[in-house]
């Protein structure tokens, strides 16, 4: 099946001050996939994400979104495009029940669209994760697990077609990690996921493309067997 | 949303009910009362909910009031064309400070704010010759009819700030418990997340400040033709504070809190300044064998006391602890 | 044909010009002292300080009761007054401020919005404090000396050049203290990077206590020094605090040179203007120049863009 370029990135380039974090020639998220991005600490996995879905700007380079080109629109445009992003920190709206925060992004798609079921939406997203009995709790009160399937939800309520993922399974537990793998696995047939992990069973498990940043570049790109057997990346993880 | 329409209800209702059981001295403080609190609650959709803390809000309170009475005075414009003249002035107004304002956010937004209210009340102050400065001017009775009625009778004074009262309380809880004040909240916990969720935060804090203006200066222009006078002292910093510290007492995001505070301090300083300053006054003199000769006249002590009390001790005010602690679904 | 005649304002004649530059440069002098403060606190603790004009106030009218003590109560001669003032006077304010610090500030962790909020209560109270046992009354306070300098056109006073004069010394020992000492290497340290600091045993709640009567001390030295000149008003803060609200995000808010530049650029023109033109014209712009410079330039003409 022939790769249909969706997300691409050309010439990126992200300065700090005197930090170059971010330098990437090319970069290309095709429809359809499941594609991780990893590298060590300080490698600008966060950095390149942000550049993509408009968080801040690049100091130079092309984004294209389907074709059109989005260097300069503002990030909350993105969103109604289609590209959502779950935060690396948990953000979800502590003092709101798991149904208001759900219905926030819900309520958005329903706007864009020009009508819908909000309830029915907000609902649906809890029920993919396997919140949807807790709707009414409030999200401070739930565990960090779930609080970390909430931000997953909200993004699914926004019905986006690139869904970016940033570390979503830091601090859960083996059962909650193996549940949320067959979850990603579940909504990339909807959706491209782009997934930011230092966990690498999970990197394996899921993707079918594996992009290895270190030093703000672009060090290997490529199957995920083609990327464990890459010496590079084994010097770059293990310091060599 | 029925408990919070009948507790809206309640409220109004008891002011209506009071009005027959006043003294004329309490008509004409409640009236004030109603109209500095309309000033509130458009401070309080600002600063409790989308979280912006203005200090400059006095700036719209006199576009509102100066925009009405001028056009009364010069113009000889009916009260009500006026009072819309005014609330138009308000909005522009804030429409242009948050077109430029906004690009800053916590201390950098709360200079920019302050700053143009100085400059709003210095030129107040330069264009002398129309204002009359500081000294101000009064609205003569006979201009101050509405639809027939004269504002300037006390039962319908209290009546007509009643009415622009309900109706400030009545656009705030719909607007908080709307779509838009949903989002407007939820930018103020992490604006952020809710630019990454697809909404773009300047439209909804631009929204909010004009709205709050738009009150601001209807209460402004209300005040003007009620009470007959227009001055520059309203566009000064103190009446910027005093908003901030209304609704700090009784409760920012809360509907109700704005009109708490104001009556509170009302008549905490009424109370001050006729008895409870000079007796300090007196006694400072008699035991401590100190003059004092302003502690008298130094009510704003008791609004700075105020100030640093709530915000150390109690920053969700009256009815935003009563929220906290007691009744969680307090609109 | 003389090409003065085609400027479309009357040129003042050049003793006017010159008195207005010599009124803008004592201006300048208190005015740098007085907006230092203000820089130094928000540079070191991120924190606004909205009572900052009230410490200015407080050290004109406690230089009032001292003198007058000492002359009228003691029967000392004005300079004696005036010098244990000037050393009196900016420590109880400092203490004051240092006891604001530690009693409400710290409580509040600093928190920039809550901290705005108590500082205005924290200037009701002063001002309104100094209103009930000093007074509603401007009073003068008598100058140490009395000699005048003969310049050109006019004799100027010798107090007011002295004014300069130890505005320069202040300022330089300000600077001294900051870069050369080991209590001002603690403060740049406390700025530069608060937990570190602290993970290397400074107390930087002390060090912040300091920091904040530092910045009033020198609000109120200014004042003492300015207050034969004007006269001690419980009203007076008003205008020192815009002033230095002005230089410091002018100057861009913790940079030492750029507050004494813009004190300097702030302090001339105004002290121009005002002799020559409309004083609250000039106001109106200035505080609209501050205004724009927040929204489209935040980090002053001088400072670094945060990152």
């Amino acid at each position: 099946m022939a790769a249909l370029a969706q997300l691409t990135a050309t010439g990126l380039v992200k300065d700090f001050g005197g930090l170059r974090a971010v330098d990437i020639d090319a970069f290309t998220l095709n429809t359809g996939e499941i594609r991780a991005v990893i590298g060590p600490n300080g490698a600008g996995k966060t950095t390149f994400v942000g550049l993509l879905c408009g968080r801040f700007p690049p100091t130079t380079g092309r984004i294209a979104f389907e074709g059109r080109d989005i260097t300069t629109m503002p990030a909350h445009e993105r969103v109604a495009l289609g590209i959502a992003y779950t935060f690396q920190i948990t953000s979800v709206f502590g003092n709101l029940s798991l149904y208001d925060n759900v219905a926030l992004p819900a309520q958005r798609r329903v706007m864009l669209d020009g009508g819908g079921d909000l309830r029915a939406r907000a609902m649906a997203a809890l029920d993919r994760v396997g919140l949807a009995d807790k709707a009414g709790e409030i999200a401070s009160a739930q565990s960090y697990g779930h609080q970390r399937l909430l931000e997953v939800a909200m993004g699914l309520a926004l019905g986006p077609k690139v869904l970016i993922l940033d570390e979503p399974t830091q601090g859960l537990a083996d059962s909650e990690i193996a549940e949320f793998v067959t979850l990603i696995r579940d909504v990339a047939r909807e959706a491209t996921i782009l997934l930011i992990e230092h966990n690498m069973p999970v990197v394996m498990a899921l993707a079918e493309q594996i992009t290895v940043l270190d030093g703000g570049r672009v060090l290997a790109e490529g199957t995920p067997e083609a990327i464990r057997a890459n010496a590079a990346v084994q010097a770059a993880y293990l310091g060599g | 949303m029925i408990r919070s329409i009948l507790l809206h209800g309640i409220v109004i209702a008891a002011l209506i009910a009071l009005e027959p059981m006043l003294s004329e001295y309490h008509h004409g403080n409640l009236a004030r009362i109603m109209v500095l609190a309309v000033y509130a609650t458009g401070y309080n959709i600002l600063f409790g909910y989308a979280g912006l803390l203005s200090l400059g809000h006095a700036m719209f309170f006199a576009a509102g009031m100066y925009g009405c009475a001028m056009m009364v005075r010069l113009a000889e414009w009916s009260v009500g064309l006026a009072f819309i003249m005014g609330v138009a002035c308000a909005l522009i107004a804030g429409i242009v400070v948050g077109f430029l304002a906004l690009r800053t956010i916590g201390v950098g937004f709360m200079i920019v704010t302050l700053m143009f209210a100085e400059a709003a009340y210095l030129t107040i102050l330069y264009y002398n010759e129309y204002t009359r400065g500081d000294e101000g001017f009064t609205i003569p009775q006979a201009a101050r009819t509405l639809m027939g009625l004269d504002l300037s009778d006390t039962t319908t004074r209290y009546f007509a700030a009643l009415a622009l009262f309900a109706a400030a309380l009545i656009t705030c809880a719909a607007v908080v418990q709307s779509r838009a004040g949903r989002v407007l909240v939820a930018i103020r916990e992490n604006e952020d997340r809710v630019r990454m969720l697809g909404y773009d935060p300047f439209r909804y804090k631009l929204l909010a400040l004009v709205l709050s203006a738009g009150m601001a200066g209807a209460a402004g222009a209300a005040y003007a033709v009620l009470f007959g006078y227009a001055g520059a002292s309203f566009a000064g910093v103190q009446y910027s504070i005093l908003p901030l510290l209304w609704v700090l007492l009784g409760g920012p995001g809360t509907t109700l809190g704005p009109l708490l505070g104001t009556v509170l301090m009302f008549y905490l300083v009424d109370h001050a300044s006729g008895t409870i300053m000079p007796g300090l006054a007196a006694l400072v003199e008699t035991r401590f064998g100190i003059e004092a000769p302003g502690l008298a006249s130094a009510w704003l002590l008791l609004v700075g006391v105020a100030l640093v009390l709530l915000v150390l001790f109690a920053p969700k005010g009256l009815l935003g602890t009563v929220r906290a602690r007691v009744i969680p679904w307090l609109p | 044909m003389n090409l003065l005649d085609y400027l479309p304002f009357d040129l003042p004649h050049p003793a006017l010009l010159a008195a207005g530059l010599l009124e803008g440069t004592v201006l300048a002098a208190v005015l740098a002292l007085t907006a230092l403060g203000l820089s130094i606190v928000f540079g070191i603790m991120r924190v606004v300080n909205v009572a900052h004009g009230e410490f200015y106030m407080l050290g004109a009218v406690l230089a009032w009761f001292v003198t007058h003590q000492v002359t009228a109560t003691v029967g000392g001669p004005p300079w004696l007054g005036f010098a244990i003032a000037l050393v009196v006077a900016p420590l109880i304010v400092a203490a004051i401020a240092g006891a604001t610090d530690w009693l409400v500030l710290k409580r509040l962790n600093y928190d920039p919005e809550a901290t705005i909020v108590a500082t205005i209560g924290l200037l009701y109270i002063l001002q309104q404090l100094a209103l009930t046992f000093y007074g509603p009354d401007a009073r003068p306070v008598e100058a140490p000396f009395d000699f005048r300098v003969q310049l050109p056109w006019f004799g100027y006073s010798g107090y007011k050049l002295s004014v300069v004069a130890a505005a320069i010394v202040l300022l330089l020992a300000v600077w001294l203290v900051l870069t050369r000492t080991k209590i001002g290497l603690v403060m740049r340290a406390t700025q530069y990077d608060r937990e570190t600091a602290q993970a290397f045993g400074i107390p930087v709640d002390k060090v912040y206590m300091i920091v904040f009567a530092l910045g009033a001390g020198l609000a109120a030295i200014g004042a003492v020094l300015i207050v034969p000149i004007q006269q001690a008003h419980y009203l007076m803060g008003g205008d020192p605090l815009l002033l230095s609200f002005i230089v410091v995000i002018l100057g861009g808010l913790g940079s030492l040179k750029g507050t004494v530049v813009a004190a300097l650029f702030i302090g001339l023109s105004d002290g121009l203007i005002s002799t020559l033109y409309e004083p609250t014209l000039a106001k109106i712009l200035a505080t609209l120049l501050v205004a724009m410079v927040l929204v489209f330039r935040p980090q002053g003409l001088f400072g670094a863009r945060a990152a």
